[in-house]
């Protein structure tokens, strides 16, 4: 019958809310076990530096699942790219912008192979990136001869070691509050004109708020430890380039549509192809990005570097309300999701809980969030 | 019509949803071996009404009682409402393609000793059931091989196999020709023989008369009428329905047509299974600015094939030449089409229309997102602008433009489609089927559309099953018969006598 629902398709961001009030929840909960250790700045610091490898990986991870994919490669490709920056830097001497190059050459360059076999030879993405999972692991095993190279290069190793001012920090702050006030106007003029809606006026001016006071909170927090590392501002930008790329561009509009109906996509004269072997390439170029943070804050790449990654980006965006099946999702919940992934291993850290239980947990808050969800929209 | 005793009777069922009172006290019965039709626009409550009736809504979620046989019934859950003896024919087919006939029809209760299955027995009893009905199927094919019309026998013969006394019938002919449908309606007259009450949901009204026994009306959630069909019309029941009287089911307005808008010359297309087979043979034609092609033919004719070739989303060999305003062009995708002026309202809206989980907007502006919001980067005003106005011009109910769209009534899910092509801007507009499955009113909504957009100057070209509405809405009529063009016929030429016998080739 016609019942109209306005709020599906907020489903996922409704989900990203949900997610965020367990966010908070476990914060709290690690916060009261480790004796108030949890929320210091410096573990806030450790845990955004935590989060930013796999949050880089999971707003890449959210565009290709967005369409319909998926890629069990980019852990690999994590510890191939990262091996292939050491080796130019460091076994070559190819320089600090050179090897930086190199790695994200080399994601994005198998990222679009992995598109190509996906959208032009019609094998599913399942199988061609699990062929990657393994080729890339042996590519990487093969060119390191199975050893950790080392970094030397201080630069380089700055790249995952290192924070920015303070100062510079405050001044960051400021231009991100007034970019929020500056787009929370044009929302709000926007309503305006069209006065069926002006009725959400008060979420409005709250969306206003809360950013920036998140904002202003997020910078004092990582200011009164060391400033915020330069990992976290690399991911951060990455998050923002996702969300302007999934909510206002074309490419983005047409990932979600793919994802919803292939068929009615195509048919409306979208190119599906050409747009999965873009969306394959930009999640290898991203996986580059972050093999260079892992390798820099290691300051070395091993063999092993990157294992089991795919499955806490697929995991960060699922639990950030993204559907497998494709065309629903946002990369505001993949980083929460991430966040919440980064905040389980922090927190059973700290409380010293043994390895296998960690892997037991994270596992069953994984099915359990997908499955409250699933659950929430039965009894809608 | 014989007084035979009562099956089941729904007495003041209400049914609610969030903001919307779905069913609002209806009561419907319905007796030994009779056909009785439930008809009314989309949305005026039939499937709730039998989703009530099967145990898809459970009791508890709605009041109101059921009795049958006169016993008061709570059904929690399908199973129950089978049990009581009721089947429901739903219009998308549940069958497993992979699983043979008998398979399928004993799916979820197969002879099994031990946990093995007894396929001797299975089959044995699948014979049985199909020779009943006089079913000349082997049950050893798989459902895939079959036609989409003997798909829909078989899906009746599972119903039987479950001894069902009460079958419910979902637009059962949507997509069967019309000696599928014959075959069909005379199984369905055995089942009354034998004392099967039928519950029949249809909107094609000449079916419904040609079958039922009695006919009940739902419009808004309530029963606007039980009667019994010898009592009605056509125009009565229509009248029923939409709640006011329709006078010219195909307001035809005659007005100048410009100049050749699309021209097709020898165009031929393989089919996409590469078997070498031409779907569409040597097909030529011509359709000017503000003139309404109507394209006839039985279903498998190659009409829908000829506009997804000619639209570049067919993936068989195609050959032949395209001409839009008089220029040549080359299409070998659907972008192309769309930047050559071509608009596409496909069959199937659900399937190859619309993204159902997205909004109004995002499907609205699919096609020509580029051109209304931004070639990279989107414009959300801009888009909602455009949107608004075509929302408006095409009267599309809803609140808002973020409403999902598969929560929209078929009706109004096709008016989305139908702003999608026409924000293309485009100089010819194909529709195929763009009426299927909606209601009445709707329907009319669409055609007035059609023939404002032909006054406006857009060449049109329409496929449609249904003939009344072929030889009501076009100007010119071809018809395709085995992928050729067997006849053409101006408006005045074309009699559904010489239209049915240029498709069936003789």
């Amino acid at each position: 019958m016609a019942i109209e629902k306005t709020f599906k398709i907020e489903a996922s961001s409704l989900r990203a809310y949900t997610m965020l009030a367990a966010l908070v929840a476990i914060w709290l909960f690690f916060h009261w076990q480790t004796d108030g250790i949890f929320l210091t700045p410096r573990n806030l610091s450790n845990l955004m530096l935590q989060t930013s490898v796999t949050g880089i990986i999971a707003v890449g991870m959210l565009m290709v699942i967005l369409a319909g994919q998926i890629d069990l490669s980019v852990g690999s490709l994590l510890g191939l790219a990262g091996g292939v920056a050491a080796i130019c830097l460091t076994n070559l001497g190819y320089g600090l912008v050179p090897s930086i190059l190199a790695a994200i050459v080399i994601g994005v360059a198998i990222g679009l192979l992995h598109g190509t076999l996906t959208a032009y030879a019609n094998i599913p993405a399942f199988i061609v990136t699990l062929g990657g999972l393994l080729a890339w692991r042996g590519a990487i095993k093969g060119i390191s001869q199975a050893e950790t190279i080392p970094i030397s290069d201080p630069t380089f190793k700055a790249i995952g070691q290192s924070n920015i001012e303070p100062n510079i920090g405050w001044l960051l702050a400021a231009i991100a509050v007034a970019a929020v006030l500056f787009v929370g106007y044009r929302r709000i003029r926007e309503h305006n004109q069209s006065p069926g809606e002006a009725g959400n006026q008060i979420l409005n001016i709250l969306k206003l708020i809360l950013p920036a006071a998140a904002i202003v909170g997020f910078i004092y927090t990582m200011n009164a430890y060391n400033g915020i590392p330069i990992p976290v501002l690399i991911f951060l930008a990455v998050a923002l380039f996702g969300v302007f790329i999934t909510g206002s561009t074309t490419f983005g509009r047409y990932l979600y549509a793919i994802g919803g109906n292939a068929d009615a996509a195509r048919l409306s004269g979208i190119n599906n192809r050409a747009n999965i072997l873009k969306v394959f390439g930009l999640l290898g170029g991203l996986t580059g990005i972050a093999a260079i943070i892992n390798t820099a804050r290691l300051a070395s790449a091993g063999p092993d570097a990157g294992v089991l990654k795919e499955l806490d980006a697929i995991a960060a965006c699922v639990i950030g309300g993204a559907s497998l099946m494709g065309g629903r999702g946002t990369v505001f919940g993949a980083c929460i999701g991430a966040l919440i992934m980064a905040s389980l291993d922090n927190g059973m850290s700290l409380l010293n809980i043994r390895d296998y239980v960690q892997e037991l947990v994270k596992g069953g808050i994984l099915v359990l969030a997908v499955g409250l969800d699933m659950f929430g929209r039965r009894t809608n | 019509m014989i007084q035979m005793k009562t099956l089941l009777e729904m007495k003041n069922i209400v049914k609610e949803f969030p903001g919307v009172k779905a069913l609002d006290g209806v009561s419907f019965d319905l007796r030994e071996g009779e056909f009785h039709s439930l008809v009314g626009e989309n949305g005026a409550g039939k499937s709730t009404l039998m989703k009530v009736l099967s145990g898809v809504y459970p009791f508890g979620s709605y009041t109101g009682e059921i009795f049958v046989d006169g016993n008061i019934q709570q059904f929690k859950r399908i199973r129950d409402a089978e049990n009581a003896g009721i089947s429901i024919i739903f219009q998308e087919l549940s069958l497993v393609k992979e699983l043979t006939v008998g398979e399928n029809i004993f799916l979820g209760k197969e002879p099994a000793r031990f946990g093995v299955i007894d396929w001797p027995s299975l089959y044995r009893g699948a014979k049985k059931l199909l020779d009943d009905l006089h079913l000349p199927l082997n049950p050893k094919t798989p459902v895939g091989n079959l036609g989409i019309g003997q798909q829909q026998l078989v899906e009746i013969a599972k119903a039987l196999s479950k001894d069902a006394r009460i079958l419910v019938l979902d637009e059962p002919t949507a997509a069967l020709t019309e000696s599928e449908v014959e075959i069909l309606f005379g199984i369905l007259t055995k089942l009354k023989a034998r004392g099967v009450g039928m519950i029949y949901i249809s909107h094609k009204l000449d079916e419904v008369f040609a079958m039922s026994d009695r006919i009940t009306v739902l419009r808004d959630g309530k029963t606007v009428g039980t009667e019994f069909a010898k009592d009605l019309t056509k125009e009565k029941v229509i009248a029923l329905m939409v709640g006011r009287e329709v006078e010219n089911i195909f307001p035809k307005i005659t007005h100048e047509f410009g100049d050749v808008a699309l021209e097709v010359r020898n165009f031929t297309a393989k089919d996409s299974e590469h078997t070498g087979e031409n779907v569409v043979k040597n097909v030529s034609f011509k359709v000017r600015k503000g003139e309404v092609l109507g394209i006839a033919g039985l279903m498998g004719a190659g009409r829908s094939e000829l506009l997804m070739s000619l639209f570049g989303a067919h993936s068989g060999k195609i050959s032949g030449e395209i001409l839009v305003e008089g220029k040549n062009v080359s299409i070998n995708s659907p972008n192309e089409a769309i930047e050559n002026g071509i608009g596409f309202v496909t069959e199937d809206r659900k399937r190859f229309g619309l993204i159902l989980d997205q909004t109004i907007l995002s499907n609205m502006t699919l096609a020509g997102l580029k051109e209304i919001s931004g070639k990279f980067i989107t414009h959300r005003s801009r888009e909602k602008r455009v949107c608004e106005k075509a929302r408006a011009d095409l009267r599309v109910k809803t609140n808002s433009l973020d409403t999902i769209t598969g929560t929209l009534s078929g009706g109004n899910q096709q008016k989305v489609v139908l702003a999608k092509w026409l924000l293309t801007k485009p100089t010819v507009l194909f529709l195929d089927e763009p009426t299927r499955g909606i209601d009445v009113g709707a329907k009319q909504e669409i055609y007035a559309e059609i023939n404002k957009l032909a006054t406006e100057g857009l060449a049109i070209v329409l496929v449609s099953s249904e003939l009344p509405e072929v030889l009501g809405m076009s100007d010119r009529v071809i018809v395709l018969h085995e992928g050729s063009v067997t006849g053409e016929f101006s408006r005045a030429e074309a009699t559904p006598e010489k239209v049915m016998a240029a498709a069936t080739g003789t």
